[in-house]
């Protein structure tokens, strides 16, 4: 029985690589180029949901304001490649560059910025407050991007082509599906990396009793403000890329209901596994990609077939496996 | 010298004064114990000294440092060690993950204590290292959480009736452990109400009442004032 269900564990996400790596060419086939774009998506808000489930999962603390994080970096990503076609300053200081991966650096750092002082706020409240803290810090930044009238305000952002990568040819959108593909395989290795780390540790610790671990030495508002910032630089990351995939962005990237979508990601998944929270980032789009090609009103069926997925599958769609 | 010293300590919770006047010294290498019946003060004596509430009024202080208003983990990690009442161990992280997760907070100092040595010290949880901490004895938790404890290096640790609601055989195990320890040198204040095992194994001992120290004395002075003892310390 045991061994069923380490073999199921093994067997599920290398099939379902297997059918990532593939799923360009069988859309060739298929005739269905527009599923290359749409599994790029889900993978982009996987790794964004994936980046929101280091605090939540990991570390137990509720943020309802990852988006402002995933649209630092999408304008990040975005400024950098407007002042690069442009040929201008950023503050008359920095050059633009339509270099993927100086823009995604550039993504990293400005949110991991973000979400240093936003944590470093908002840490030092807890449950319902800290919610309503992430949240509120979120609202202003997306408020804040609104009236940002030299990037676009309201109306966003528009980029005249993807950045550039070794020369790949980034237009091509199977090509930057698979460079998305490394990034979020990478992203998960970081993660499980972290999770099984001291650091990984002491975050269980925390997120079962923080006073606990206090009691026993440790500094927990460090260990749960580096989660945040981590957490923060990962959605940044998910930011960049998406930026890259439309080629827009706007501040509709760090409305609440992004954040919300992300908390359902990890809630449908299973917050706290690594892969849990991108299994409910292609669950999520892909209910709604297909039932939104089948009726304009989407929403009512989707809602209650998400309020039975997560009764039926209590902890998450990525321990279906663990109790086969 | 003395470790741990507390003089005239008083503290609350909200307007319901615990602790008035509580005064008792633990010096290096030294067992005390700390005794007296439910509801008079020891366990929020422990919790005020770890920092986990504050004291009103009073002094502590370890070694040398004043410890009042410092948060828990400062306390932890200048070198207090804590084994808190109902084991308090993290369920859902195994007994290596338990241990691992707390160990060593205090960089650059000599660190005795390795997982091997807690592993030694308690062999039933180096065979269950895997096992999620949920799923252990109550025996086993307490192992667990001594070992923890110990895996912040401490100079002194409290051990919070470590021995309450277990079976007697394990409460043996417990008592072989404390002895050990103080072999090595350790500094341990315990809190139990076991007057015959502490007589034994403690140097010295403090009875409370209603949130003060109301004896002192060494293990020949709890022999000669057992009787008197026991009135204050049910068991």
């Amino acid at each position: 029985m045991r061994d069923t269900q380490k073999h199921i564990r093994i067997a599920l996400p290398v099939a379902a690589l297997a059918l990532l790596v593939a799923l360009p060419f069988l859309a060739q086939l298929a005739g269905q180029p527009a599923l290359v774009t749409l599994a790029t998506r889900m993978m982009i808000l996987g790794l964004a949901a994936s980046a929101l489930n280091i605090a939540l999962g990991f570390g137990g603390l509720i943020s309802l304001g990852h988006a402002a994080f995933y649209g630092v970096g999408a304008y990040a990503a975005g400024i950098l490649t407007t002042h690069a076609a442009e040929g201008t300053l950023f503050l008359g200081l920095i050059p633009g560059s339509d270099q993927l991966l100086v823009n995604m650096a550039a993504a990293l750092l400005a949110s991991g910025l973000a979400a240093a002082i936003i944590g470093a706020l908002a840490l030092r409240t807890s449950g319902i407050q800290f919610i309503m803290i992430t949240l509120a810090f979120a609202q202003m930044l997306f408020f804040f991007f609104v009236a940002l009238k030299a990037y676009g305000g309201d109306d966003g952002l528009s980029l005249r082509r993807r950045n550039q990568l070794f020369g790949l040819n980034m237009r091509d959108d199977a090509t930057f599906f698979y460079v998305t593909l490394v990034v979020l395989l990478a992203w998960l290795g970081i993660c499980a990396r972290l999770l099984h780390s001291r650091f990984g540790l002491i975050l269980g610790g925390i997120r079962q009793s923080e006073r606990r671990m206090q009691a026993v030495g440790v500094d927990t508002f460090r260990y749960r403000w580096l989660a945040f910032v981590i957490s923060g630089m990962g959605a940044g990351l998910a930011g960049a890329l998406m930026a890259n995939l439309g080629r827009f962005v706007s501040p509709d990237m760090m409305h609440w209901t992004t954040s919300g979508e992300l908390l359902i990601m990890n809630v449908l998944g299973g917050a706290g596994t690594i892969l849990g929270p991108a299994i409910g980032a292609f669950a999520l789009i892909g209910f709604e990609a297909v039932l939104a090609g089948w009726t304009e009103h989407w929403q009512i069926i989707l809602g209650p077939l998400l309020v039975l997925m997560v009764l039926a599958f209590r902890g998450g769609l990525a321990r279906i496996g663990r109790r086969a | 010298m003395n470790m741990l010293s507390l003089r005239g300590v008083q503290a609350s919770y909200g307007a319901s004064q615990a602790l008035f006047d509580i005064s008792l010294d633990v010096g290096a290498g030294e067992v005390v114990t700390l005794m007296g019946r439910n509801g008079m003060g020891k366990t929020t004596t422990i919790r005020t000294i770890m920092g986990l509430m504050r004291a009103q009024a009073g002094h502590i202080t370890f070694k040398g440092e004043d410890l009042i208003g410092l948060p828990a983990d400062r306390v932890a990690r200048l070198g207090i060690g804590l084994v808190p009442e109902g084991r308090l161990i993290f369920p859902t992280l195994s007994v290596r993950e338990n241990l691992v997760a707390t160990s060593s907070n205090r960089r650059g100092v000599n660190e005795p204590w390795s997982l091997d040595k807690i592993y030694e010290l308690f062999p039933r949880l180096d065979e269950r290292q895997d096992q999620m901490g949920a799923t252990l004895s109550g025996g086993e938790q307490q192992m667990l959480a001594i070992g923890r404890a110990l895996m912040t290096n401490p100079d002194l640790v409290i051990l919070d009736e470590a021995t309450e609601g277990l079976a007697p055989v394990i409460r043996t195990e417990i008592w072989r452990c404390i002895e050990t320890l103080k072999a090595r040198g350790q500094s341990i204040l315990i809190v139990d109400k076991n007057i015959a095992v502490l007589e034994r194994i403690a140097d010295r001992h403090y009875v409370i009442e209603k949130g003060r120290t109301i004896w002192a004395g060494t293990s020949a002075d709890l022999a000669r004032d057992r009787d008197e003892v026991r009135k204050h310390v049910a068991f």
